[in-house]
C-alpha cells in the first residue's frame, strides 16, 4: 500500500510532463490568435524535454563527470538527445513566427476567426 | 513469325489501323482502302493462327503481369467462331459506316474510325484470352475504348448516356467481376481457362463451399454486364444515342457479345459444368434470365423509337444465350454458342436497315414509318428477313439456333426454359409484325424526300441478308467447329 | 566513394542545398540542383544494387559504431525508396525551371531549389536511418523545408496553409518523439535494430503499447490519415504547382515507410496485430479514407483540392494494405507506394502544365482542353483513369494485390469498399474528363502561354509510366516483393 503512494508521488515527473503537454495542446487547440498557437506548441513541445531528460536522473546517481570515488553516473546521453530536440523546436519558432510576420503583412490580422472571415477555408 | 507475335496479330493489327487511320486521314482517297485492309488483315491473321495444328489447345504467354500470372492468348472452338465472326462483321460494317457516315455528314469520322478500330482491337484481345486476367484487362479496355464512341455526337443527352454507360460498365466490373476473379485465384491458385473447368480440376479431391461458388456464379453474372441481364442493362438503351454503325457492330454484335462470350468462357471452362450442376444459384440465374427475357420483350412492345425496341430485343437475345448456357450440358452450350452467331447476323442486320432508314428520310421513330417499303425496298426486306430470323423462321438462322435450344432445354426438362421461350416468340412476333406492316401496307404518312442510299449500305446490308440465309442452309460452318468443345 | 553511399545519398542534396543559398543566381542554382539530383540517383541505385546483392547494409555515420552510434540501415525495402524518390525529385526539378519562373517572385526561386533539396535530402534520410531520434530529426528537417515550400507560392492562402501545417505536422512529429522517449525509458536504446531486439525481452506491456499508439498517431497526422487529413487539401492547394507536385508523391510516402518500419521491424509484427483493436482502427480509418475522401473530391471545384483529396483517399488504400497485413496486402501497399507517387506526380504536373499556361484554377475553367491543350489533356485523362484503376495502368496492380490480400483474410467488406471507392473515384474523374473533352472552351480566354519543352516531356513521361509499369511489372511489382518478403516477412517466412 505504501509502495504504491510512494510510486504514485514519486513520479511527480510525469505529472508535470501531462500536465505541460496538455496545457500546451490546449493552447493550441483553443485560442485563436496564430502567435498564441505558436506558445502553446513550445510548451508541448517542453513537455517532452522533461520526458526524456527527468528519467536520465539515476537513483543515487552523481553528475556525470568520471571520477574514481562515484560509480553511479546520471544518464548524459538525454541531454544530447534535447539538446537537438531544442534546436528543432527553435527553428520550427523561428519559421513559425515568421509566417505570422507574412501573415500579418499579407492579410493585416492574426487572429484565425477575421483571417477565416477573409478567406474562408473551402474556397 | 514467333508465336507470340502471330496470336497477338489480331489485337495489333486493329491498333496500328487506328493510328493509321488517325495520322492519315485527311487524304480523301486513302481512307477506303485503309479501313476496309484493318478487318481483311485481322481476317487473315486469325488463318495464320489457325495454321498452326494444334493451335486449339495451346495457349500463348505473352508476359506476366502479376506472378504467374499475366496475359496469355489462345484460341479454342467457341473464341475460334466468336473472332471470326466479330471480324467478319467489321469488314461488313465497314463498308456500311462509310456510306452512313458520309450520308449523314458527322463530324470528327477520322476519331470515330480509330477508335472504332480500338474497340475491336480489343474485342479480339478479349477472344483470344487464354486466362481470366487477360480477359478482364481487355474487357475493361474495350468499356474504355468504346465510351468515345458512344458520346461521338458531343451533344449533352451523349453525355448523360455516355455517364450511364461507364458507371454502369465499369461500376459492375470492379464490384462483382474484379473480386470474383480474386476469388477464384484465391481458392485455386491461378486464372487459366482449362478445360473441364479450372474450379472443377482443382477443387476435386476437397469439399467444395457450395454456398460460397454458388456466390460466385451470381457474382460473374452480374459482373460481366456487357450480357446485359437484369438490372445491369440500361445502359445498352442508353447507348442508342451512338451513331447506328456504332450500335450496330458494337452494341448487337462486338460488346455484347464479349459479354455472353465472357460469361460462356467463365462457366465452362473456369466453372465447369461439373461442379456447376449442383449449385443452387443456377435456378436462380434462369428465374432471372427468364425475367430479364420476357420484361425486356414488354418494354419493346412498348418502344416508339427503332433503335430503342431494337435494343430491348437485343437484351432479350442476350439472356436466351445466358439462359441456354445455363442449362449446362454440352449440347446447351453448342446452341448456346449457335444462337451467339445467328443473334449476331440477325441484329446487325435490323440495325443496318434501322440506320439506312434514318440516312435516307430522318426518321427515328416507327410511328413516323408507314409505307417505307415502298420506297426502301432493299432495307424493308432485309428489316423483315431479319425479323423473321429472330423470331425463328425456317430459312434462317435465327431458327437452327432456337431450335437447338428448345431441343437442349426439352433434353433435361427444363419446362420452364421452353415457356420462356415461347412466350417471347409471341412477343417478339407482337412487335415485329406491326412495324413490318407499316412498311409495307400503310401509305405514307406525309411526302418525304428519300435520300437515295449510298451503295455500300445497299450492299452491305444485302451481304448480312445473304449471311442469315447461308448460315442457315450450312450450319456446319458453326456447328462443326463448336462441337469440339469438351 | 561508395561505401560511403548511405550518407552521400542524404549528404548530396543537402550539400546541394546549402550551395544554392550561397550562390544566388536562379539559373545556375537550376543546375546546380540537377547535379544534386543526378548524383543522389546514382548512388541511390548503387545502394539498392548493393543491398540485394548483400542483404542488410549497415553503415556508421562517422564511424560511430551502433548502438551507441547513428547506424544507417539500408536494406531492399528502403533502398527501393530512395531510388523511387531521387528519380521522381529529378524529373520534377527538371519541370521546375520554367513553371517557377511563372509562379513565383524571381528572387524566391533559389530560396525554392535550396529548400527543394533540403526536403529531398530529409526524406532520403528518413528512409535510410536506423536510429529513432535521427529519423525525428530527418522528420522535421524535411517538413520544416516543406513549410518553406508551400509558403512561397504568389497566393497567399499559401502562407495560411504553411502554418496550418506548421503546427499539426509539430504536433506529429512531437507526438512520434514522445512514443520514441517511452520507448527510450523502456530499452535504454535508439537504435531500431537495437530496440527489436530488446522489446523481445521486455515484460513491460502497457508502455510499450502507448509508445505504440503515441508513434502511430504522430505519423498518421503526418501521412494525413482520416481523420488527421486537414493540412492537405490546403497545402495541396496553395503550394507552388512544383511544390504540390512533389509533396504529393514524396512526403506522405516516406512518413508510411517509417510507419511501416516500426509496425514490421521494431515492435514486430506478433506484437502490433495480436492487438485486435489496432486491425480494426487502422482498417476502419482506411475505410473511411477511401469513401470519404474521394466523396468530399467529388463536390471540389479548386482542381489541386480535387487531387488532394483523391490523395488521401490513396493513401487510405496503402493503410489498408497494412491493416490486412498479410503477403499480399503489404505488397499492395508497398507496390501503391511507388503507384501513387507516380501517379500523382503526373497528375499535379499536369496541372502545373495547365498554371503555366492558361492559370488554370479551377475545374470549370477545364472546358474544352481537348481542343486548346491536346498533349496535357490527354496525360490528364490517362494518368487520371489509374485511379479508378482500369486494367492497363499502374493503378489496377495495386488495387490486385489488395483484393486479393483482402480476400484472403476473408475481409469481404474491405473488397467492396475497394471497388465502391473506385466507382466514386470514377464520378469524379469522370467529372473532369467530360468537362475535358465535351464542352466547349469558356469564353474570355486568358492569354496562353506556350509550355516549355521540358516540362510537356516530363509530363509525358510521368504519363507514360503510369501505363508501362502498369503492364510490365518487373521493376515495381516484383521488386516491392522481394522488399516484403526479404524484409518485412523476413522473420516469418
Amino acid at each position: 500500500m505504501s509502495s504504491t503512494i510512494y510510486n504514485f508521488i514519486s513520479s511527480y515527473n510525469y505529472y508535470v510532463i501531462i500536465f505541460l503537454m496538455i496545457s500546451g495542446l490546449f493552447i493550441v487547440v483553443s485560442r485563436g490568435n496564430m502567435v498564441k498557437k505558436l506558445v502553446g506548441l513550445a510548451l508541448f513541445q517542453t513537455s517532452v524535454y522533461i520526458l526524456y531528460i527527468s528519467p536520465g536522473k539515476i537513483l543515487n546517481g552523481t553528475a556525470p563527470i568520471l571520477d574514481d570515488g562515484y560509480s553511479i553516473y546520471s544518464s548524459p546521453f538525454p541531454h544530447v538527445l534535447i539538446l537537438t530536440a531544442i534546436v528543432v523546436g527553435i527553428a520550427t519558432l523561428a519559421l513559425g513566427l515568421s509566417l505570422v510576420i507574412r501573415v500579418n503583412e499579407e492579410f493585416g490580422t492574426i487572429e484565425e476567426d477575421e483571417l477565416f472571415d477573409n478567406e474562408p477555408n473551402n474556397e | 513469325m514467333s508465336q507470340q507475335i502471330i496470336y497477338l496479330l489480331p489485337v495489333l493489327i486493329p491498333i496500328f489501323l487506328s493510328i493509321l487511320i488517325k495520322i492519315t486521314w485527311e487524304i480523301q482517297n486513302l481512307r477506303y482502302p485503309i479501313l476496309l485492309s484493318g478487318p481483311i488483315l485481322a481476317l487473315w491473321s486469325v488463318y495464320k493462327i489457325q495454321q498452326n495444328s494444334d493451335f486449339m489447345s495451346s495457349s500463348i504467354n505473352i508476359f506476366d503481369i502479376f506472378p504467374n500470372i499475366g496475359i496469355s492468348l489462345g484460341l479454342e472452338p467457341i473464341s475460334f467462331v466468336f473472332i471470326i465472326m466479330v471480324n467478319s462483321l467489321w469488314l461488313v460494317a465497314t463498308l456500311y459506316s462509310y456510306g452512313y457516315m458520309r450520308t449523314n455528314n458527322e463530324k470528327r469520322l477520322g476519331n470515330f474510325f480509330s477508335f472504332f478500330a480500338i474497340a475491336i482491337g480489343c474485342a479480339n484481345g478479349a477472344a483470344l484470352s487464354s486466362n481470366l486476367l487477360t480477359l478482364f484487362i481487355f474487357y475493361e479496355l474495350l468499356t474504355v475504348s468504346t465510351y468515345p464512341l458512344v458520346t461521338h455526337k458531343g451533344d449533352e443527352q451523349s453525355k448523360q448516356s455516355g455517364r450511364k454507360y461507364l458507371l454502369i460498365l465499369l461500376g459492375t466490373s470492379l464490384c462483382f467481376f474484379l473480386p470474383a476473379m480474386g476469388y477464384v485465384y484465391y481458392v485455386s491458385g491461378d486464372l487459366d481457362f482449362v478445360s473441364g473447368g479450372l474450379l472443377t480440376t482443382t477443387l476435386s479431391g476437397m469439399k467444395v463451399n457450395n454456398i460460397a461458388i454458388s456466390i460466385l456464379l451470381v457474382l460473374f453474372i452480374f459482373g460481366i454486364s456487357k450480357a446485359a441481364v437484369m438490372p445491369f442493362h440500361s445502359w445498352l438503351p442508353a447507348a442508342m444515342v451512338a451513331p447506328t454503325p456504332v450500335s450496330a457492330l458494337l452494341h448487337a454484335v462486338a460488346v455484347v457479345k464479349v459479354g455472353v462470350f465472357s460469361i460462356i468462357k467463365v462457366l465452362v471452362y473456369i466453372f465447369g459444368l461439373d461442379i456447376l450442376l449442383g449449385l443452387f444459384s443456377v435456378d436462380f440465374m434462369i428465374y432471372i434470365c427468364g425475367f430479364t427475357i420476357i420484361t425486356t420483350s414488354v418494354i419493346a412492345l412498348k418502344q416508339d423509337n427503332l433503335k430503342k425496341l431494337l435494343a430491348y430485343s437485343t437484351i432479350s437475345q442476350l439472356s436466351y444465350v445466358v439462359i441456354a448456357i445455363l442449362i449446362l450440358t454440352p449440347s446447351a452450350i453448342i446452341a448456346a454458342s449457335m444462337h451467339l452467331v445467328a443473334h449476331a447476323v440477325s441484329k446487325i442486320t435490323l440495325f443496318f436497315a434501322a440506320g439506312a432508314i434514318y440516312s435516307s428520310t430522318g426518321y427515328t421513330k416507327i410511328s413516323e414509318m408507314d409505307g417505307i417499303g415502298k420506297n426502301l425496298k432493299v432495307v424493308s426486306i432485309a428489316f423483315t428477313l431479319g425479323a423473321m430470323s429472330l423470331v425463328g423462321i425456317p430459312l434462317l438462322v435465327g431458327f437452327t439456333s432456337k431450335w437447338y435450344i428448345v431441343q437442349s432445354s426439352v433434353e433435361v426438362g427444363q419446362w420452364f426454359i421452353l415457356l420462356i421461350i415461347t412466350i417471347s416468340t409471341l412477343l417478339n412476333i407482337g412487335y415485329f409484325t406491326p412495324i413490318i406492316y407499316k412498311f409495307f401496307f400503310k401509305n405514307e404518312l406525309k411526302e418525304v424526300s428519300f435520300k437515295t442510299l449510298p451503295q455500300d449500305i445497299n450492299l452491305s446490308i444485302i451481304i448480312c441478308c445473304a449471311l442469315m440465309v447461308i448460315l442457315f442452309l450450312q450450319p456446319n460452318l458453326v456447328m462443326e467447329v463448336i462441337s469440339n468443345v469438351k | 566513394m561508395n561505401e560511403h553511399a548511405p550518407a552521400l545519398v542524404v549528404m548530396l542534396p543537402i550539400i546541394g542545398a546549402v550551395l544554392i543559398m550561397l550562390i544566388r543566381h536562379n539559373n545556375l542554382n537550376w543546375g546546380i540542383a540537377l547535379l544534386s539530383g543526378i548524383s543522389t540517383i546514382y548512388y541511390s541505385i548503387i545502394l539498392y544494387l548493393n543491398a540485394r546483392s548483400v542483404g542488410t547494409i549497415s553503415y556508421a555515420m562517422g564511424g560511430w559504431e551502433p548502438p551507441v552510434g547513428i547506424e544507417y540501415r539500408i536494406d531492399e525495402f528502403n533502398s527501393l525508396l530512395i531510388a523511387l524518390i531521387a528519380t521522381v525529385s529529378f524529373l520534377i526539378l527538371v519541370y521546375a525551371k520554367s513553371s517557377l519562373n511563372i509562379e513565383l517572385k524571381k528572387n524566391k526561386i533559389s530560396t525554392f531549389y535550396s529548400m527543394y533539396l533540403l526536403c529531398l535530402g530529409g526524406l532520403i534520410g528518413i528512409l535510410s536511418t536506423g536510429d529513432a531520434f535521427n529519423a525525428f530529426v530527418f522528420l522535421e528537417i524535411s517538413s520544416l523545408a516543406t513549410y518553406v515550400i508551400i509558403s512561397m507560392g504568389n497566393d497567399r492562402r499559401g502562407l495560411l496553409a504553411a502554418y496550418q501545417y506548421l503546427i499539426i505536422g509539430t504536433i506529429g512529429a512531437t507526438l512520434y518523439v514522445i512514443g520514441v522517449g517511452l520507448i527510450f525509458i523502456i530499452t535504454g536504446s535508439l537504435n531500431l535494430y537495437d530496440i527489436s531486439v530488446k522489446l523481445g525481452d521486455i515484460e513491460l506491456y502497457r508502455p510499450l503499447l502507448a509508445s505504440l499508439a503515441f508513434i502511430t498517431v504522430g505519423i498518421a497526422l503526418k501521412i494525413a490519415l482520416f481523420p488527421l487529413h486537414a493540412w492537405l487539401p490546403n497545402a495541396y492547394a496553395f503550394a507552388p504547382s512544383v511544390g504540390t507536385a512533389f509533396l504529393a508523391s514524396t512526403a506522405t510516402k516516406v512518413a508510411i515507410y517509417l510507419l511501416i518500419k516500426y509496425l514490421y521491424l521494431v515492435y514486430g509484427f506478433d506484437l502490433v496485430y495480436s492487438n485486435q483493436i489496432f486491425i480494426f482502427v487502422v482498417l476502419s480509418l482506411s475505410i473511411i479514407a477511401m469513401f470519404g475522401a474521394s466523396m468530399i473530391a467529388i463536390f471540389q471545384s479548386n482542381l489541386k483540392k480535387l487531387f488532394a483529396y483523391s490523395s488521401v483517399a490513396q493513401i487510405g488504400y496503402i493503410t489498408l494494405g497494412i491493416g490486412i497485413a498479410n503477403y499480399n496486402g503489404l505488397i499492395g501497399s508497398t507496390v501503391h507506394i511507388i503507384n501513387h507517387s507516380i501517379i500523382k506526380a503526373a497528375i499535379f504536373l499536369a496541372i502545373g502544365c495547365l498554371v503555366f499556361s492558361s492559370k488554370i484554377v479551377n475545374i470549370d475553367q477545364l472546358a474544352g482542353l481537348g481542343k486548346r491543350m491536346p498533349m496535357v489533356a490527354v496525360c490528364i485523362t490517362v494518368s487520371s483513369l489509374s485511379l479508378i484503376g482500369v486494367p492497363g495502368t499502374v493503378g489496377f496492380i495495386s488495387k490486385w494485390y489488395l483484393v486479393l490480400g483482402s480476400l484472403e483474410q476473408g475481409l469481404w467488406v474491405v473488397v467492396f469498399a475497394l471497388a465502391v471507392s473506385s466507382i466514386l473515384a470514377l464520378i469524379y474523374v469522370g467529372r473532369i474528363i467530360e468537362l475535358i473533352w465535351f464542352h466547349a472552351p469558356v469564353g474570355g480566354m486568358v492569354s496562353q502561354n506556350k509550355i516549355p519543352f521540358e516540362m510537356i516531356a516530363v509530363t509525358v513521361v510521368m504519363t507514360i509510366a503510369t501505363i508501362y509499369f502498369g503492364i510490365d511489372t518487373r521493376l515495381t511489382g516484383d521488386l516491392a516483393k522481394i522488399a516484403v518478403e526479404n524484409v518485412l516477412l523476413g522473420e516469418q517466412l
